[in-house]
């Protein structure tokens, strides 16, 4: 299958509105889930240093438990999805962990490895249920509804982020600031999320195939594929452009001197964008192909970049900034994988999907590095112009290899 | 279907109401706290040292043991703070402001009422008063501040009761390191230890480093003293801090609670070999005070002699963020 198939849909293919109950499935799976994990990481900090009386030194420690090994894990969990031809029980383990992980944060108590090894089993647990995850989606969901099933799943996904917090101060209010309560209801939370997987998500085993299929040699033979490769290039690309949350919501703390306090409502205006947005623009990538979709969610993060060099401040701009930033997430995360789920032969979907999403974070990992020294030497001005600069050469770079992509494929 | 949809409300009512349970059990815990008989605590000086109870039934509430006599009975007040700390009759309180995760700086008088209290931002970490009571310092924590993934950022703020003067961040004060002066958006501080009204010690980091400062309030300039210190805390006589220091440099490494003296810059171990996340406090000249965690809501408060010989001893169980009132 190739890029040019997948964009444009043959009309009339499946054009009924009801969205698969699996979808349904996973997406309630991860809106419990995210209650569950955001409620905790919502009260972390706070229950390090003022819980445990730990110096912030070791929030600093803790946090930065990064994702180097994580990736790796998602790849080993993504090729062994596919290898056993078991995605939920892969993903069941991931979710099984990270709710495992909240007692594990509890019963650790003031002992700093305890607590990083909570920390990352529950990074772990994520890193492995992803991929597994999304190719259930993609193989839940008529490959024409790819954008919708995905804008469903992840306005799920992130309703449940947004109510976890809220979650957490209400226990941290009734129980007169307990926070071992805020890790017990957690876990429930999350064991109800692994409850809902085990009795309403269906794996998708298909038929076996060849066992030379899913071999590590033809894992390793997905990036030959012409589009995947283009694809993985064009996700890596534009990978370098972000710069991450923390810098996007720093900047326009300082441009419109916002208190520190109000920092976290910055988060939460975009997540309100994404969870609106996430199923009119998985329909739109359905309608009018992905590709476009995909690249117009990173020209409205070159906006943003745009927007926080200029000069134009106050409230508006604000505003406008962060439904931008929405836009980006709703228009790249879930229309990636929509985008790159059909390009993937079904046996080594898991492998592939967890291939891209790990491309993706090791640029982000690469650029906001970069990001950080750059406003060290040039200040924040010359770095936003620099990412600004860099966004823009990505998102030309990247139209022109998908285009390319699109000319070509159906002469092959 | 139908099956799986009754068994799967039924765990999940079931999960939810253990969760509603425990959060209840653990409201009732902080009310029983809260309203267990509270006694009249004296914050002046005296021969006393005021702590925060983390004892079950008054887990939380500022309360005074005798110094003669610091393992008996205690006097435990109906406040609670997170981070407690007194010197000349003036008691420092972080605690929370309302159920939302918000805090608040709380000045309170020797017999804990209530003088004055500000919004904090951020998650408070450290307490301290100047010797003659006027002077506060504090410092938060702030997430969402960090402006390089993975990493924290911490702000001192100070005030004068006296005067009504504050200094919202130490990031203000200009930086001499090593003799010359310097700049960087990295540079947080933290742990401030008082001189006297106009000079103060304190841990300021960047690049990677972290240093000890000495602070001019008046002429607002800090300029580092020693590398790889940590929340230090000056003795009575004024001649040494003790710090904790990470060991080889590294805070995943833990820390081990060193004596820097000030002339000479020689640094001692102390006989402590736990690693301490505190700043500590002086009993006196010879002794050194520190809280040592036993679980998430227990720690008890240890004494081990500054001249780094002998060996730590317990000196009040369930108890942290321990100020000697005496002097």
């Amino acid at each position: 299958m190739y890029l040019a198939s997948v964009d444009r849909p043959a009309g009339g293919v499946d054009r009924s509105k009801r969205i698969a109950g699996n979808v349904l499935a996973l997406g309630a799976v991860s809106l419990v889930t995210d209650v569950s994990s955001e409620m905790v990481a919502a009260i972390l900090p706070l229950y390090l240093v003022v819980g445990l009386g730990l110096g912030p030194a070791v929030y600093g420690l803790v946090d930065g438990l990064y994702t180097g090994a994580t990736a790796l894990l998602r790849l080993a969990g993504g090729y062994l999805a596919d290898r056993v031809r078991r995605r939920k029980l892969v993903a069941g383990i991931g979710y099984a962990m990270s709710a495992v992980a909240k007692i594990g944060l509890l019963a650790a108590g003031p002992a700093l490895p305890a607590i990083g090894a909570a920390v990352i089993a529950d990074r772990a647990g994520k890193g492995l249920r992803t991929a597994p995850r999304d190719a259930l989606i993609t193989l839940s969901a008529p490959a024409s509804d790819l954008g919708r099933a995905f804008g469903v799943h992840r306005a799920m996904d992130s309703a449940g982020a947004f109510a976890g917090p809220l979650l957490a101060l209400g226990v941290l209010a009734w129980s007169g600031q307990a926070f071992d309560a805020v890790f017990v209801t957690s876990a429930c939370v999350g064991t109800i999320g692994v409850l809902v997987l085990v009795l309403f998500v269906r794996d998708r085993r298909g038929p076996r195939p060849p066992v030379a299929a899913v071999r590590l040699r033809a894992a390793a033979g997905l990036v030959r594929l012409g589009p995947v490769r283009v694809l993985l290039l064009a996700a890596v690309l534009l990978g370098l452009s972000t710069i991450g949350d923390g810098f996007v919501y720093l900047l326009l703390q300082r441009r419109e001197s916002l208190a520190i306090g109000w920092f976290p409502l910055l988060a939460v205006g975009t997540s309100l964008g994404y969870l609106l947005l996430a199923v009119p623009l998985g329909v739109l990538a359905d309608r009018i192909g992905r590709t476009t979709v995909f690249l117009g969610g990173y020209a409205a993060l070159l906006a943003v970049y745009l927007l926080l060099a200029s000069p134009l401040g106050g409230l508006p701009a604000l505003v406008v900034v962060l439904a931008l930033y929405g836009v980006f997430y709703a228009a790249t995360d879930g229309v990636l994988m929509a985008l790159a789920g059909p390009l993937l032969p079904p046996a080594l979907r898991t492998t592939g999907l967890a291939l891209v999403q790990s491309g993706q974070a090791l640029a982000y990992l690469v650029s906001s590095v970069l990001f950080g020294l750059a406003w060290q030497f040039w200040g924040a001005g010359g770095a936003i112009r620099a990412a600004a600069v860099t966004a823009g050469l990505a998102l030309a770079g990247s139209a022109l290899l998908l285009a390319g992509a699109r000319r070509t494929a159906p002469e092959r | 279907m139908r099956t799986r949809i009754i068994l799967a409300v039924l765990v999940s009512l079931g999960l939810l109401g253990a969760a509603a349970g425990y959060t209840a059990v653990a409201g009732h815990r902080a009310r029983s706290a809260a309203a267990s008989a509270a006694g009249q605590v004296d914050a002046g000086p005296g021969p006393r040292i005021l702590f925060r109870s983390t004892a079950a039934d008054s887990y939380g509430r500022v309360a005074t043991v005798s110094t003669g006599v610091p393992a008996g009975p205690r006097t435990v007040s109906g406040v609670a703070c997170d981070r407690v700390y007194a010197a000349a009759g003036s008691v420092l309180c972080l605690r929370p402001d309302g159920p939302l995760a918000t805090y608040q700086l709380a000045v309170l008088d020797a017999r804990l009422r209530l003088r004055d209290s500000y919004p904090l931002v951020g998650v408070p970490t450290r307490a301290r008063v100047s010797p003659s009571g006027h002077l506060l310092a504090w410092t938060v924590f702030v997430t969402g501040d960090s402006y390089n993934g993975g990493k924290f950022s911490t702000r001192v703020g100070l005030l004068n009761t006296a005067t009504g003067e504050t200094v919202d961040t130490l990031e203000t004060f200009a930086v001499t390191r090593d003799g010359k002066p310097y700049r960087n958006v990295d540079v947080n501080f933290w742990g401030v230890t008082f001189v006297d009204d106009g000079h103060f010690y304190a841990t300021m980091s960047t690049a990677g480093r972290r240093y000890l400062v000495a602070g001019d309030v008046a002429a607002r300039t800090v300029r580092t003293l020693a590398a790889n210190v940590e929340c230090p805390s000056l003795s009575p006589d004024g001649t040494r801090v003790v710090f904790k220091q990470a060991v080889g440099g590294d805070p995943a490494h833990g820390w081990r609670l060193t004596v820097l003296n000030l002339t000479t810059l020689a640094r001692t171990p102390l006989a402590e070999t736990r690693s301490v996340d505190d700043q500590a406090a002086w009993l006196d000249n010879q002794t050194v005070l520190y809280a040592v965690r036993r679980g998430a809501r227990a720690s008890d408060v240890w004494a081990a002699p500054a001249a780094g010989s002998g060996s730590p001893a317990l000196l009040i169980p369930d108890a942290e963020s321990p100020a000697p009132l005496a002097g």
